[in-house]
Parts: structure tokens; sequence; C-alpha cells
């Protein structure tokens, strides 16, 4: 006869130990770390580089790139603005996990830098159930992308601190109704902090910017 | 698919508690699912049916008990499942609701067979 065995053990318990982990890691070299997931084109890459631009001269930023394939295009677009960045290339999965950020972290200057932006896999079902060690997971939403996304894909919303609602510029050109993509942000994470913005004008940074600088410990 | 992530981790862990008791196999392993986990049944027992070959997992039977997500009104206190598609309370139109489940992620438990001692 099988005997029963209550177990009652949540299967990501080994991912958020390792994410824990990492976020000690961070907190020993006081940096604040950036998880920032979005659908591939949403402009992931395109708002790091506005945020690099952007950020105080004295504010030191290091990147971490997340790729299904081994191609270094985003990675060298960060180096070109002079960030260091680290390339992880998943082997084709989907999303990144705690342990590939631990490997990630062990190769940037940590003690000299405030900040990390990751820049996870495009795609917005599978890393939202992976917790990295970050201490925001952020959002990014663009506008092409439609005002249907929050009401299709629930869960990704579900554990957000930050949502960037991006390319605001092409507005006038598409229908995005903005209330009916708020009330569904809203029925599943409510009162989450959003700032609409455009990477490719800079509108909207200063708040994102301004909200950014103050989580940051100055070294 | 991270499905093969959640499938090494399912076999990690009973492969762990089977250990502990000095299980020599396990039979059935029971799943508590989610729908706001999005996992695919079917490409977790693809991968299981793999990866659990050659441990005391080999064979064990995967059982899904999936939880609808459910959306709690609270202005008129209705509950009502999420479905394919985010909606307000079909009562009483408000957006205004809470989560109540839907985002478990578990092994609830496992049967074994013991080593004859
Ligand atoms: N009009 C407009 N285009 C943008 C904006 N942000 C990004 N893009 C464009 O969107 C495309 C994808 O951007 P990218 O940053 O590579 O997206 P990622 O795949 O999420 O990293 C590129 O052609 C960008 O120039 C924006 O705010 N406005
Ligand atoms: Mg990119
Ligand atoms: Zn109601």
């Amino acid at each position: 006869m099988p005997q029963r065995v209550e177990i009652v053990k949540r299967i990501m318990d080994s991912n958020d130990r390792l994410a824990r982990n990492n976020q000690a890691i961070l907190d020993r070299n006081q940096v604040y770390g950036i998880n920032l997931m979005a659908s591939p084109g949403a402009g992931k890459t395109s708002v790091i580089l506005e945020t690099i631009k952007s950020l105080p001269a004295d504010i030191k930023l290091g990147v971490i790139e997340g790729d299904t394939a081994p191609v270094t295009i985003d990675a060298d677009k960060i180096v070109a603005a002079g960030i260091p960045a680290v390339q992880i290339n998943t082997g084709g999965d989907c999303h990144l996990d705690a342990n590939m950020i631990e490997l990630a972290l062990a190769e940037l200057p940590l003690e000299e830098l405030n900040l990390i932006i990751v820049e996870n896999v495009g795609n917005l079902i599978c890393p939202a159930a992976f917790q990295l060690g970050t201490h925001a997971n952020v959002l990014i939403a663009s506008i092409p992308e439609g005002d249907d996304k929050p009401y299709k894909y629930p869960n990704i919303y579900r554990g957000l601190d930050v949502l960037l609602i991006n390319k605001i510029d092409l507005s006038p050109y598409i229908d995005f109704r903005m209330d009916y993509f708020q009330q569904g942000v809203e029925m599943l994470n409510p009162g989450l902090k959003t700032f609409a913005l455009s990477a490719k004008t800079g509108e909207g940074f200063d708040a994102w910017i301004a909200w950014l600088t103050d989580k940051l410990t100055t070294k | 698919m991270h499905e093969l992530a959640i499938t090494e981790s399912i076999l990690s862990i009973a492969n762990q508690a089977a250990q502990e008791n000095h299980g020599s196999k396990v039979t059935d392993i029971y799943l508590v699912i989610g729908q706001l986990s999005s996992i695919v049944d079917d490409s977790v027992q693809f991968y299981w049916d793999h990866i659990s070959q050659g441990t005391v997992c080999e064979g064990a039977k995967l059982h899904f008990d999936r939880r609808l997500a459910i959306l709690h009104c609270k202005s008129c206190d209705h509950q009502y499942p999420l479905g394919e598609i985010l909606q307000p309370c079909p009562d009483c139109q408000s957006p205004d609701v809470f989560i109540e489940s839907g985002e478990e992620l578990l092994v609830h438990h496992i049967d074994i067979l013991r080593e004859e001692a």
C-alpha cells in the first residue's frame, strides 16, 4: 500500500531562495536592482538607453541582458553607451532565473555601482514566475501592443512594482484607450506606480528618473 | 517554455521528500496549479516522462488539481471566476475587485512505497 506524504511546498521555492540570496548580494553592495520585463519590441533596450542618458552623472549603472540566443546586439548598444553589460544567453529558455542572475552579478563591478537593470527575455508569460532577487519588478507596456494586454495577460501584472507605458509619442496614431487599459491594471494590481513615457522623445522620463533616483544609495 | 524548469523543481521536491521518508518508489504526485501560474499540464507531463527516468519518481503519475482564479467584488461581495479574459464584476459592473485565489503552484503531497525492512 502506498503511503501519503504531505509536502505542501511551493514549486518556485528553490528559485526564490536563490533570488533572496541575490538580493542579499545587492544589498551588501548597496546596489538597487530592477527586473525589466516586456514583450519583444516594447522598448526595453530603448528605455534602458534613455534612462542611462537621463540619470544624474554620479549614478553608476550596470546592465544584465537576457536573450534566448547568443546575440549581443542589445548588450553592444549598452556597452557603446559606456555602461558595463553582461550578456546571458538562456539557450532558448523564455525567461531569466535567479541562478543565471547570480552568475551575471559575479561579472559586474558591484562595489562601484548604484543600480543594475536586468533586461529580461521578451515575453509576457514566463518571466512572471521567476523572481530574480531584484528590488523592483518593472513591466513596460507599449502603446502599439494594444490596450487589452492586462485583460489577456493578467499574471504578469500581479507581481509588479512599477509599470512603464512606453511609446506615448505614438498615441495620435493608435487607438489605445488609456482608461480601459488602466482599469485592467487597477483590477490586478491596485495603486500600481505607473509612468507614461517615450524612449524616443524622452517625454515622461523626468518622473521615472526621479522615482528611480530616490531609491538609490549614494556611495 | 518555462515548464521544463518547473518540472525539474517538482522532481527535486518529490525526490527529496521520498528520500527523507525512506520511500523506494514514488507512485503519485499531487500538484496544485492556479490558473494565474500559467502552466500547461501537457508539457509538464511530457518533460516529466523524460527527466524522472532513473529516479525513485520514474513512472509516478502526476495529478493536476487546477484551481480557477477567483475574483472578489469589493462593491457587492460577488465572487466570480477569471475566465479567459479579465472582466469587471458581472453582477454590479464594478472594476473594484481583488484576486481571491488562483496563484497556487504547489507540490501538495506524494504517495510512496516504503523499502521493506
Ligand atoms: N516611436 C517610438 N518607438 C520606440 C520607442 N521605444 C522604442 N521604440 C522602438 O521600438 C523598437 C523596439 O525597441 P527595443 O528597445 O529594441 O525593444 P525591446 O525588444 O523591448 O528591447 C525599436 O525600433 C525602437 O526604436 C518609443 O518610445 N517610441
Ligand atoms: Mg532588447
Ligand atoms: Zn459586484
